[in-house]
Parts: structure tokens; sequence; C-alpha cells
């Protein structure tokens, strides 16, 4: 379970987001919508603590996963991001091969020998739809994908370091329609496996892939339910005027 | 209007894409020019133009080469025997000599009788060698042999050990102990700029604070704006005491010397480009290997080394570029002797600085300067090969990683 507890949090003076308490159950898909700039990309990167590697962000309250506070000292902050996987709005693969791209994470984490590293190369690109077109090719540069494949190989990348979470910010959003519905299915697919935290602006995928959504605004979470609630039958006006497009 | 805004807009394609083929043209006319100069070398005589040796007819020597001839006129080889003749000690005899024998009026009127007058001296002396102008040469004359001229050839070149390009009467222009040098002067910076420089840029790109980087970037910029006598005046008077005790020498310039005033020189130019082509890493590659759990030193030379390989590269040619191409500090501190370099503390010189310090004396067309500019031609082409192989090696690093 993932747990927000009175989170506030900010950017320099700036209060970025303001009191938000949340809870989110393992092996779903959590959306997280609203208009720019209200704050959904800054609470998703909460959960790995990428907002660590910005100058003068402060954060208070509590941001729990798995039981525990991820902003205790105690916490080691690269084990946590290896519990913790995330995928980029943009597709930002490495400058190395297909294969090092996936192998990365457990390299980097000292997970296993040549033989597990390429096992778990393999079930990482099946995971993530994309073995069939590259398993030619695993020696290519990861440039010489498409977006779309580029954007399947950075899931396989997050995906191979076996977290128990994935963070996806806009993952589809610079992807034509046929890639986009891939990567929908894909997290379908990916649910059974993991907790899934997506933030999207498009209101019909959030309704077609995700189980709660909340909705943000001017850094609060305004709304936070189930999705066909949400979407049939929001509680608040500022929900409801979003959704059906009067507003944002 | 819009004719108007569509004709400007031709214009101006047109202006730039001439004075981009200008450019390149322009470019390629120096290079074809340099060459053209340099390989002229290869027909000269290798004795000075107008000029010849003779021997009497009677000596079994029947060719010299260079190396030879200078030595008989230093003095190193002083009887025939050691040129495989037979055991003679050999006499050298300068034209002016002449005027010592004969008076002006045995000489005849406007020099007619000069050279039978040559010749009767070469006659009379077996062991004699003569060097002298082929306008009153004695030819055709009985007994007298004139040495078959030869033109400097490209094993003279490039294999000699030995640049002495105003020698008489033979200069020779062994360009081994220049290309050495330059390279042994050049790599031993590089090696000390390199790491350093890297090392300075990953410091200011990664981990320095907002507030040091935007203190030492202008500054480092700033250094490199310094023109090189400067350095070379600072090498001078601070390094060069500085090695002459440290290591104990009789002189402090050495190639040594001029190496670490090279590496100060290529460091802001290191620096400033490693840096910047390290930041131009985007944030999303950083923040991806950060996401798998990575180190941030992993990042590093993981990721953003990788992917700025070419910048990098960028560093490190120009980098040796300056080091290779410097010529007025390294010419103030080198100690400037062309000799084969034998270690690192004895002083040397380098192509750019023989060619600074030579080229206002030689005569425009000579083969003086026509060598000076095949030693542009080496430098050229030095220089090509390690911006190629940095390019290739820049190439690799992106598609492979690391
Ligand atoms: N590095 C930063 N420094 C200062 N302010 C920031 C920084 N990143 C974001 N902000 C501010 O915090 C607020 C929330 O930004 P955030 O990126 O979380 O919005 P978002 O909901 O993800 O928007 P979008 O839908 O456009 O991605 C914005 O007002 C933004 O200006
Ligand atoms: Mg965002």
């Amino acid at each position: 379970m993932i747990e927000a507890k009175d989170i506030n949090f900010y950017y320099g003076d700036f209060h970025a987001l303001k009191d938000i308490n949340i809870k989110m159950d393992i092996n779903t898909v959590t959306a997280f919508i609203g208009p720019s700039g209200c704050g959904k990309s800054t609470f998703l990167r909460l959960f790995n603590r990428m907002n660590d590697l910005i100058d003068k962000t402060r954060i208070t309250g509590e941001c729990i996963v798995q039981g525990e506070n991820i902003y205790d000292k105690s916490i080691q902050v690269d084990q946590l991001r290896k519990k913790v996987g995330m995928v980029f709005q943009k597709p930002n693969p490495f400058p190395k091969s297909i294969f090092e791209n996936v192998a990365y994470g457990l390299r980097v984490n000292d997970m296993g020998d040549k033989k597990i590293i390429a096992e778990r190369v393999e079930e990482s690109l099946i995971a993530a739809a994309l073995w069939d077109e590259v398993k030619d090719k695993l020696k290519k540069s990861a440039f010489e994908l498409s977006g779309g494949q580029q954007q399947r190989l950075c899931i396989a990348r997050a995906l191979a370091v076996s977290p128990s979470i994935l963070l996806m910010d806009e993952p589809a959003s610079s992807l034509d329609p046929i890639s986009t519905s891939k990567i929908e299915e894909l997290i379908h697919n990916l649910k059974k496996d993991y907790t899934i935290v997506i933030v999207t602006h498009n209101m019909q995928q959030a309704a077609r892939i995700s189980d709660m959504t909340g909705f943000f605004m001017m850094g609060e979470l305004v709304e936070f339910s189930e999705t066909k609630k949400m979407f049939l039958n929001p509680e608040k006006k500022e929900t409801q005027n979003y959704i059906t497009g009067r507003f944002g | 209007m819009k004719r108007i805004k569509r004709i400007l807009e031709r214009t101006i394609e047109s202006i730039l894409t001439v004075s981009g083929a200008v450019t390149s043209i322009a470019i390629l006319l120096i290079v074809i020019f340099l060459f053209k100069e340099g390989l002229g070398l290869f027909k000269s005589p290798s004795v000075e133009k107008g000029y010849s040796l003779y021997v009497n007819s009677k000596n079994t020597v029947n060719d010299l080469d260079v190396e030879d001839i200078k030595h008989i006129y230093d003095s190193e080889v002083e009887n025939w025997k050691e040129l495989g003749g037979r055991d003679q000690e050999i006499k050298i005899f300068r034209f002016e000599e002449i005027f010592n024998i004969y008076s002006d009026e045995e000489l005849g009127k406007d020099y007619s009788l000069l050279p039978e007058k040559l010749g009767e001296v070469i006659i009379q002396n077996p062991n004699i060698i003569a060097y002298l102008p082929q306008q009153y040469a004695p030819t055709d004359i009985q007994g007298v042999k004139a040495l078959p001229s030869k033109d400097i050839s490209i094993g003279d070149f490039f294999g000699g050990r030995e640049w002495m390009p105003t020698a008489t009467p033979s200069p020779l222009f062994g360009v081994l102990p220049l290309i050495l040098g330059t390279l042994i002067v050049s790599i031993i910076a590089i090696l000390i700029a390199l790491p350093l420089g890297l090392g300075v840029a990953i410091y200011l790109s990664e981990l320095a604070g907002e507030r040091t980087r935007k203190l030492m970037k202008p500054t480092i910029e700033l250094l490199a704006g310094i023109p090189s006598v400067v350095y070379g005046f600072f090498g001078l008077v601070v390094l060069v005491p500085i090695v002459q005790k440290v290591f104990g020498l009789s002189v402090g310039e050495t190639a040594f010397t001029g190496s670490l005033i090279l590496a100060i020189m290529a460091l802001p130019t290191i620096i400033t480009v490693a840096e910047d082509a390290l930041r131009n890493t985007p944030r999303d590659m950083r923040e991806a290997s950060l996401a798998l759990g990575a180190t941030q030193w992993q990042t590093i030379y993981k990721v953003v080394i990788p992917y700025s390989a070419s910048g990098i590269s960028a560093a490190v040619v120009l980098g040796i570029g300056r080091a290779m191409g410097e010529t007025m500090a390294v010419l103030m501190v080198t100690g400037n002797a062309a000799v084969m370099p034998h270690s690192l503390f004895e002083p040397v010189r380098t192509i750019p600085a023989t060619i600074a310090a030579e080229l206002g004396e030689a005569p425009a067309g000579g083969a003086h300067y026509q060598s000076l500019f095949l030693l542009g031609c080496i430098l050229f082409v030095i220089t090509m090969i390690v911006s190629i192989t940095a390019e290739v090696i820049s190439k690799k690093q992106l598609n492979k990683g690391v």
C-alpha cells in the first residue's frame, strides 16, 4: 500500500502541494488528472524521491511505501528507487544498446551474473511487449527504435529491477494512437504484478485504464475516488467542470 | 509584398550558399597551396641550386649522399677511405681560395679563365673536393669529375635524424627530431591536461554548487583567451627555473617544461568545452539513471560521460590541437634544439616552433622554404589524424556505450 499523509511541498517559496492525503492499494492502477501546473508530476515524483534532485525544495508530512516512511533518515534512496520504478513523459533511453538499456538497472545494482542478466532482460522485454520487435537487434543502439518502441524499452528498463510500484508520468503523451493503445494494453497487463500510479492529460485514457482517479487543482487533491464514479458522478463542482471540458 | 519577401528570401539563401562555397574553396586552395609548396622540396637538388661538387677523376668515389657531404664539411670524415675511396686525406677546396692562388689578371677578363684554372687545381690534387658555382665550373675538362647532383629524397626527409637547413654545401632536412619533439611535447601535455581537465569539468558540472560554478566558469574562460606569449613568458620566468631545480638539471628549458606549459594552456579549453558537453546531457537521462537506483557516480560515468562523448572528444581535439599547433610558448621554454630527443629533460624543438623561427630567414622558393611548408603539411596531417580518431571513438562510445 502507498499512502501520503498531510503532504506539503515547496519549491523555494512556492507552495506546490497542499495538505495531500491519499491511500492507494496494491495491484491497482491509480490515475492523476488535472490542469497543467497543478502539481501532478510533483506529487508523483515524491514517491521515488526524485524531487530531492531539485535545489531548494522542502517537504513536510509522510510518504509511506510498504509500511515505511520513505522520507525517514534511515531510508537508502537507491534501494527505494529500486522498489519504485519510474517511466518518464518523453522516452529517454540511454546512449547504449537495447540490451544494455534494459540491463542497466541490474548492473548498477549488482543483480546477478551474465546469465541471470540475459534472462532478466528477455523477461522484461517480453513483459513490456517489445521482445518480438527487438530480439534480433539487441546490440543495436536504442536510438534506432521508434518513439513508441523507445517508450516500451523504458518500461522494460524499469521492470528489469523488479520494482513493486511503477510511477508513470504521461507515458503516452508523445506517442501516436497505435503506440498509445499498446502502452495502455501493457499497463492493463502489468496491473496484476505491479502497483501503478500514472499521470495523464487524457481523460479517456484515465477512464480506460485506471481503477482509481485523483483530480488535482492548484496543488490540492480536490477529489479522489473510483474511476467510474469520478467520471459518471463526480462529487465536486470543479471536477465536474474539468471533466466536461469547461475548465483547463 | 509577398513577391518582394520571396525575392529577399531567395537572395539571402543564395548569399549563404555562395559564402559557404567560397569558404570551402578557400580552405581547399590553402591546403593545396601548402602541399604544392611543400612537395616541391623533393624536386630540389640536395646541394644548393647552381652549385655542384667536383673531384679529381682518378678519385674512385662516384657519388656522395647528403650525410656524407655534411660529414666531410664538418671534418667528421677526413679520409676518402671511409667513403669507399683510396686511402687519401680529404682536402676541402673552397671557391674563394682560387683568388689566393691566382691573381685577377691570370684569371682573365671577366674571369673567362676561371673554369680552366679551377680545373688545374683539381687535376693537381687527387684528394680534393671542391664546391663550385656551376657558372664557373670546370666542365668538359679532362681529369675533373662532377659528382652527380641528386634530388632530396623522401627517405632523407622523413628518415633523416638531423635538421640543419642552412648547412652548406648540402643542408640536412631530417625531420625526425622535429616530429618526435612535437609528439613527445604534445603527448605528455595531453597526458597531463586531459585527466585534470576532465576532472575539473566533471567537478564543475556535476558536483560544484551553483555559486562555485558561476564564479569559476568565467574565470576559466578568461584564461583561455590569454595570448600564448604571456604563457610563454610565465613559463620562462617561473616554470623553467622550477623544472631545473626540481629535477636537478643544467638547463630548465626541456621537453617536459614545454609539456607543462602546453598542458596549462590547453586546460581552460578542455575544461570549458567538456563542461558544456557534460551539462548538455538532458536532465531526463540523469533522472532515468537515478530512478533505477544508480548512484550519482554510476550515473556520471555510465550515462553522462557516454552521452557527452562527442562533446568531450571535441574538447580533446581542441586541446590536442592547441598543444600541437602552439608556437610561441613552446618556442620560449623548450630550448629549441633540433636534435633527436633522448629524454624528457633535454631541449627539443617542435614543428610549429621551427616554422615560426625559420620562415622569416628562409629565402622564398628555396629548399629550406619548401621544407618548412612540408613541415606545415605534416602538422596538418597529424592534426587531421587526431580529429578523425577522436570522431571515430566518440561515435563508437555513443552507439555502444560502456
Ligand atoms: N523545478 C521547479 N522549480 C520551481 N517550480 C517548479 C518546478 N517544477 C515545477 N514547479 C512548479 O510547481 C507547479 C507544479 O508543477 P508540476 O510539474 O507538478 O505540474 P503538472 O501538474 O505535472 O503539470 P503538467 O500537466 O503541465 O505536467 C507548477 O506551478 C510549476 O511551475
Ligand atoms: Mg507534469
